[in-house]
């Protein structure tokens, strides 16, 4: 019997592109954060050090995936089938944080929702809805 | 066919290999044209998104398919000075990429108002006949001129 911080741990040391986003979790029960902290080749926009869209639209997919890998244990990694990201402010050269919210997770099919933050939660900078095919549990 | 201005295809070559998160996927400019740009990804053993089939990341993917959206923007702007901004991006994954296969995106603004331009984009591993992923994206132009006095 693996702890879920066990199972979320797995799934970040096994994706060498978590690694090369530096990106790392933090469990509390069963509500997981997403860290992402500051790097130089994040930057997307070198004049106002503002973190790179697709860099943005990864971490909070890479939330999704992670926190499915929580709530929906597999020896797979789970499949992205489609994700809209919406850019509310300029991710700056801080840390970002990010949670999700599994809206409805089917026997296949999982539908989730990521919002993400820097210094203030109540203000987030990008959010994303995504559906995900989820692979069979081990 | 237009041709494309000098200054457009320096912009466009400073886009895809000089922004530090395009320089650190090891992207490369393939193309550019009027309201047109494609760039390729390589596979790369640190840039897997599943260890099990060794399939670039979907994070890649995202990265570069918002890029090269970016660069079909640039390249419609001509050689206007401006900046831009993502409002939103939607992607459809058709299917994995091929273990080890590095991708290409290319990328279509085929509306361009004052304020907005309106992108779609294709990517695909070995044939631009299988894609892997379609792009769906929104983009804000910040002409120098429309500049808020505030910022």
């Amino acid at each position: 019997m693996t702890t879920s911080a066990e199972q979320l741990e797995t799934f970040l040391q096994r994706v060498p592109y978590v690694r090369f986003l530096g990106m790392r979790a933090e469990l509390a029960g069963d509500e997981m954060t997403a860290i992402l902290p500051f790097a130089p080749h994040l930057v997307g926009n070198s004049f106002i050090q503002a973190l790179h869209g697709g860099v943005i639209g990864a971490f909070l997919e890479m939330t999704a995936l992670a926190q499915l890998s929580v709530a929906q244990p597999s020896p797979r990694v789970h499949k992205t089938i489609d994700i809209t990201i919406e850019y509310l402010r300029p991710g700056r050269a801080l840390t970002s944080y990010a949670r999700a919210d599994l809206r409805k997770v089917g026997r296949r099919i999982a539908n989730v929702h990521v919002e993400a933050w820097q210094d203030d939660r109540a203000q987030p900078f990008a959010a994303l809805r995504g559906h995900f095919l989820l692979s069979a549990a081990g | 066919m237009t041709e494309i201005p000098d200054l457009v295809r320096q912009m466009a070559e400073h886009m895809a290999t000089t922004v530090p998160q395009a320089a650190s996927l090891g992207f490369k400019l393939v193309s550019v044209g009027v309201g047109r740009g494609s760039i390729q990804a390589p596979w790369r053993e640190d840039l897997v998104g599943d260890p099990d089939t060794q399939v670039i990341a979907g994070g890649v993917v995202t990265s570069l398919l918002d890029h090269t959206c970016g660069l079909a923007m640039a390249s419609a702007a001509g050689t206007e000075a401006f900046s831009t901004a993502t409002l939103d991006l939607r992607i459809d994954y058709m299917r994995a990429a091929a273990p080890r296969a590095g991708v290409v995106a290319e990328a279509h603004c085929y509306k361009l108002t004052r304020t907005i331009g309106f992108v779609r984009a294709e990517a695909w591993d070995v044939d631009k006949s299988d894609l892997i992923a379609t792009a769906q994206a929104a983009f804000v132009l910040n002409r120098p001129r429309a500049a808020a006095p505030t910022a």
